[in-house]
């Protein structure tokens, strides 16, 4: 399949005929999709409909069985990797934490592509993760263990982390995941905060309101497959919400933020 | 960098040098520091064929076997995730043993040249198959531990069995198989260290790879990481590493389990910062044991390989029992 440049993904990422299988299993088929620079866009989809396939995808982490990933309008699978890790970071659904880490250490990893193999940290290796652990409002947790956190300290690390390898497009596998309420509404700030600072932000989420306030571009997706893109107002209807979870809902305005609120039919 | 921590690896090398000089004066003939430094310098001394022809060989091999299984235990426990991963108890060095006694009993060789080669290829095999038991993270630490001390078990038995079956040949290789630096000679230090140097390299040029392979594999890949190819490394270095310095003294457990684990609480989890101070504390370690070894039994001495595993086993105890609470 030669990609045809001529026409080419407008947007810094992109993906054209995008096709993703497991060992027996298609996930993602023949799916274009374009990431607009600067937008905080984010995924909806219920379960298994291949969004966080697509996110790892996008982030090179996942290699996909046909079509390609662009990046600047080059197949992101011939980029040198270093390269792609300095433009494209992802914050995976389930990292591991080692052992005894402390805060800064977890953070100082994300400098990693911004390193040779021998070389220690330099001072702007510290420069960057002091500004991303103030960032993230946890500079002074930074001497702490990852152990002695709460589940939403501990995210906010991890997103420093992410952070701390300054990269312009940072993509997010279900950050809210596993935190309560208002840990949520604290990740989503800081995602947005860190959108409106310049960088292109891409994130999985589950709650569709959280979704509708947050993002400025919305992609909905079932079966592997896009049912519709765009800015949450005019795309986060009924019919959507119908099409990709199977369920009747009203949809009301926000009275906090203007945006769809999606409201579940009662059907007893 | 923290004071403690700039400190720390003056003061570690200080230990060694003390270590050494026990090494060179503690024996059989117990020599003064002075009478040890003619010994060292002065052909025309009476301590010249004691320390320089037998202790200073002896000292060097320590030094190195022990830095190479301190740097391999440190990048097996971080390769399988598991803090309790040893070369030694996961039974790379009974691989490599395994794998030397046969090459002496069936096939008759002897000499370290040819036996080298085969003691790497044990390593490796076991290697390979400990990784793929218990590497993928789907084995808890203590399960990888258990399988690694049943290969173990498994493979000393079959040492012990092969030197039953032929007395003869495996006679002088009775102190080697219990892990022993009473043999040590020049030759046999030039002979392994070319291995322990690529090794040592390939140990530290995959470090801050693994760093970033700790954090999984999909963040691996973000930072621009290749974790097939971090795996690969490492486990040629540890197959290096433990291959050779079982080839030049026998199978030695516990060394790579308890120096990482000390090391580690000095520095955090961070492989680069941990991998110098195992290859300092590691031969202060296996040094310190084999002097010990010297002491306890004088005149006669007890095989370096013994007094380890003797003083890591109760460390390894605590360790397990560390872990739960």
């Amino acid at each position: 399949m030669q990609p045809n440049h001529a026409s080419g993904p407008a947007s810094r990422l992109a993906a054209r005929r995008l096709t993703i299988s497991y060992t027996h299993r298609t996930v993602v088929r023949e799916l274009d999709l374009e990431i607009p620079d600067g937008s905080f866009t984010v995924l909806i989809g219920p379960n298994g409909c291949g969004k966080s396939t697509v996110l790892r995808a996008l982030a090179r982490v996942l290699k996909p069985s046909g079509g390609e990933v662009f990046l600047d309008g080059t197949p992101i699978a011939g980029l040198p990797s270093r390269h792609v890790a300095r433009t494209v970071g992802l914050l995976p659904q389930a990292p591991i934490t080692p052992d005894g880490i402390t805060v800064a250490e977890l953070v100082a990893r994300g400098r990693y592509p911004h390193q040779g193999p021998l070389r220690r940290e330099s001072p702007e290796d510290r420069r960057v993760v002091e500004r991303c652990l103030e960032q993230t409002g946890i500079g002074d947790l930074a001497a702490r263990p990852m152990a002695e956190l709460s589940g939403g300290q501990r995210q906010r690390a991890w997103i420093a982390m992410a952070l701390a390898q300054d990269t312009e497009l940072l993509l997010l596998d279900e950050p809210t995941t596993y935190l309560d309420l208002a840990h949520q509404m604290d990740v989503l700030d800081l995602c947005a905060r860190l959108h409106r600072d310049g960088r292109t932000v891409v994130a999985v989420l589950h709650d569709l309101n959280q979704a509708a306030r947050y993002a400025t571009h919305l992609i909905a997706m079932r079966d592997g497959a896009i049912l519709a893109a765009g800015p949450p107002a005019t795309t986060l209807t009924a019919d959507l919400v119908q099409q990709a979870f199977d369920l009747p809902a009203r949809i009301i305005e926000d009275p906090e933020s203007g945006t769809p609120l999606v409201i579940p039919r009662v059907h007893r | 960098m923290t004071h403690r921590r700039a400190l720390g690896i003056p003061a570690a090398l200080g230990v060694l040098c003390v270590i050494c000089l026990l090494s060179l004066a503690i024996g059989a003939l117990p020599l003064s520091p002075a009478a040890v430094w003619h010994g060292l310098t002065d052909p025309a001394s009476s301590a010249y064929p004691v320390v320089r022809q037998m202790r200073l060989p002896r000292t060097v091999l320590g030094l190195l076997v022990g830095a190479a299984l301190g740097v391999a235990g440190a990048l097996m426990q971080a390769l399988t995730r598991n803090p309790l991963a040893d070369p030694g108890l996961l039974g790379v060095n009974a691989g490599a043993s395994a794998a030397v006694v046969t090459a002496t009993a069936l096939f008759g060789i002897s000499g370290l040249g040819g036996l080298i080669w085969f003691a790497l290829a044990g390593a490796g095999l076991i290697s390979v198959l400990i990784y793929l038991i218990g590497g993928s993270g789907v084995g808890s630490p203590a399960r990888l531990a258990l399988a690694g001390t049943a290969v173990n078990a498994a493979l000393y038995a079959y040492v012990g069995a092969v030197e039953l079956l032929d007395t003869d040949a495996l006679d002088r290789m009775r102190f080697w198989t219990v892990g022993s630096l009473a043999d040590a000679d020049f030759p046999t230090v030039t002979r392994i260290a070319p291995f322990l140097l690529l090794g040592a390299l390939l140990a530290a040029g995959c470090a801050r790879p693994l760093d970033a392979l700790a954090l999984g594999d999909d963040a691996a890949t973000s930072l621009g990481g290749r974790p097939a190819l971090t795996r690969a490394v490492a486990i040629l270095a540890i197959v290096l590493l433990c291959g050779a310095a079982t080839a030049a003294c026998g199978p030695i457990v516990f060394v790579g389990l308890m120096i990482p684990r000390l090391a580690s609480r000095f520095t955090g989890p961070s492989l680069p910062r941990i991998l110098p101070y195992c290859a300092i504390l590691a031969p202060v370690l296996l040094l310190g044991a084999d002097v010990l070894g010297r002491v306890v039994a004088r005149p006669a001495e007890l095989e370096v390989g013994i007094v380890t595993a003797v003083l890591g086993g109760p460390v390894f105890l605590l360790a397990v029992v560390g872990r739960r609470s």
